[in-house]
């Protein structure tokens, strides 16, 4: 279902504030999902409203924390384990932390990107 | 007026084909478009390893100088991407399956070399 | 108060198809709290889009799921078409709404057999599974395949469908619907099914739209955030979300027998104004840098995919979220304060599909 696209850049310090604000707008989380990058990862939020939906990318440098938005919606510790598991990213306050036990796998945080080259 | 409609079930139980068929006695017939196994026309090959490389689980392989092209049966899963590649339709997709084995199936095929003038 | 027990439940349970593992805290009787775990059958197929360019990937992305096979193909296919600004043929459109909604009669059959199965009713199994062979049969004289379809590719869709393959599949809708009546019925009115099912595992519609909850979980619960609303192709069918109050295991139950009714509808509609023309575009070049979301609503809910392309031809991310995923929380939530026996069936109504979840 083609929709429009809007893609909004946001920093890890507003994460919690602006997920307070969709609950309280009754936005519906949608996923979170991490994309490797060179020397961060980017966390892409959706939310929904009306079957409109809203991203935001939030770039999260390595050695870096969100705070989690377990405490609004509390169905986002599926997905906050999973980046954090998957990519390495730290999650602050979180309501039900595996503490990176949620999948089962031989290699700790797979998808993390490589560090960024300095010149 | 349970027991009644109960009745009229096993009636027509009684008196229908059982829905499921003897199958070894029986065999299965495929449709015209089953996607059951590649089947490969070594005349028309320009050996060009198009399939080869577009082939999802890398089960064909290619042998330019020998001439040779190799089907893994084990890995192939009957997607039909190569067949849709294939620049000379050379490949083509059969309707029966391969029948099971306890040894891994590896098909080896000679492509002939061709007078210059066709190619 | 009595005392604390923790039972484990699965990877391994005769009730789970897939392995999802719970631990239960009992109180007596009752579990007072439920942790999940997953990541048994984490298979990292996201990944994959480093090693194969995006028209490949097609078949990567079908396969995270059998059941849902289709819907993936289609999730995927618009995600890269809207990436890279393709338009596909009107027809591409009805085709893929036609299978998707085949689809979903399978996968809703196949789910109330199991649903008959975990209750203990195996005679009411073996026809929803028999009405389902039908389907089947239907997928495979089109496309070729029984449950991985490979139908969708970027662009369109791969195979036309001849004048008697649409009098096949509108004899078979008209066909199932028959057998439907019936069976709907024993599901909506016999008395074993009713016990079981009504009053087990409600969970509210504030809990749902708290637990972002998705498909047939949340309009079981009366929330409709059914994603075929908000699209123009589903509209022209005549699409309307059916919706249910009660939020008990037998309301979500009967959204499903109310959609295979209502899929068969949808699929002779759109198989009767299917325009003519092209089943699909070329598209060709790599995929420019951007993203694209793009959101199918599956059997099992929406389903969310979500591109990124970096200027080749593979594709810098490809992610799927799928229905499991986001009501994994709503079986946590209903499962507290459940008795021990129930557990199993309203694990079973969320319709967990721990492999898509996973991926």
């Amino acid at each position: 279902m083609t929709e429009e696209q809007i893609f909004e850049d946001l920093s890890p310090a507003d994460v919690y504030r602006t997920a307070e604000a969709l609950r309280a707008d009754g936005y519906r989380m949608v996923q979170i999902c991490g994309v490797t990058r060179e020397g961060s990862t980017e966390v892409l939020y959706s939310f929904d409203r009306d079957h409109r939906l809203v991203n935001y990318r939030v770039d999260v440098p390595f050695g870096t924390s969100v705070r989690s938005i377990t405490p609004v919606y509390w169905a986002a510790f599926v997905y906050e384990n999973e980046v954090h598991d998957l990519f390495g990213v730290e999650f602050e306050d979180s309501k039900l932390d595996y503490k990176g036990n949620f999948f089962r796998m031989s290699a700790k945080t797979p998808w993390k990107g490589p560090e960024k080259e300095v010149s | 007026m349970g027991i009644l409609k109960f009745g009229g079930r096993l009636l027509s139980n009684m008196v229908h084909k059982p829905v499921t068929r003897n199958y070894p006695a029986e065999p299965r017939e495929y449709t015209d478009r089953t996607r059951g196994h590649v089947e490969f026309d070594p005349g028309r090959c320009i050996l060009c390893n198009i399939c080869g490389k577009k082939c999802p689980t890398g089960s064909i392989h290619m042998d330019k100088a020998a001439r040779k092209l190799t089907v893994d049966r084990m890995l192939c899963i009957q997607c039909g991407y190569c067949v849709d590649v294939c620049p000379k339709k050379c490949l083509s997709m059969a309707a029966d399956y391969i029948p099971p084995d306890t040894e891994k199936i590896i098909d080896t095929y000679q492509v002939p070399e061709k007078p210059k003038e066709e190619a | 108060m009595g005392k604390r027990t923790i039972v484990p439940f699965g990877p391994q349970h005769p009730a789970l198809p897939e392995p999802v593992h719970l631990d239960l805290e009992l109180e007596d009787e009752t579990v007072v709290r439920a942790v999940p775990s997953i990541g048994y059958v984490h298979r990292g197929l996201e990944k994959l889009t480093e090693s194969y360019d995006y028209e490949s990937m097609t078949y990567v992305m079908e396969r995270v799921c059998g059941i849902c096979s289709f819907g993936h193909g289609w999730g995927y296919t618009g995600a890269v078409e809207g990436l890279m600004g393709v338009n596909i043929p009107d027809r591409a459109e009805y085709l893929r709404i036609v299978f998707h909604e085949l689809s979903r009669v399978h996968s809703h059959l196949l789910w109330l057999g199991l649903l008959a199965d975990g209750l203990g009713f195996d005679s009411l199994f073996m026809h929803c599974w028999r009405i389902r062979e039908k389907v089947l049969d239907v997928f495979e004289a089109v496309t070729g395949g029984r449950v991985i379809l490979s139908y969708c590719k970027v662009g369109g869709v791969k195979k036309d469908l001849t004048p008697e393959m649409v009098q096949r599949i509108v004899s078979m809708c008209d066909d199932i619907e028959e057998d439907m009546r019936r069976t709907g019925y024993v599901f909506m009115k016999d008395s074993s099914v009713r016990n079981r099912l009504c009053g087990t595992g409600v969970l509210s519609k504030e809990d749902a739209v708290e637990l972002c909850c998705v498909g047939p979980v949340a309009r079981g619960s009366g929330v409709d955030n059914d994603v075929r609303s908000a699209s123009k192709w589903y509209r022209e069918v005549g699409f309307e979300p059916v919706l249910y109050d009660e939020g008990d295991c037998w309301s979500r139950c009967m959204v499903r027998v109310d959609e295979v009714v209502q899929s068969l509808n949808l699929v002779r509609t759109a198989l009767r104004n299917l325009p003519d023309g092209d089943i699909a575009v070329p598209v060709k070049g790599p995929a420019p840098v951007g993203d694209f979301a793009f959101r199918v609503e599956q059997p099992r809910g929406e389903a969310f995919y979500y591109v990124q392309g970096n200027g080749t031809k593979n594709l810098g991310r490809a992610r799927v979220r799928t229905p499991t995923n986001i009501n994994i929380p709503a079986m946590v939530r209903t499962l507290q304060g459940c008795n021990l026996q129930d557990v199993s069936m309203l694990v079973i109504t969320i319709d967990p599909c721990i492999s898509c979840t996973e991926r």
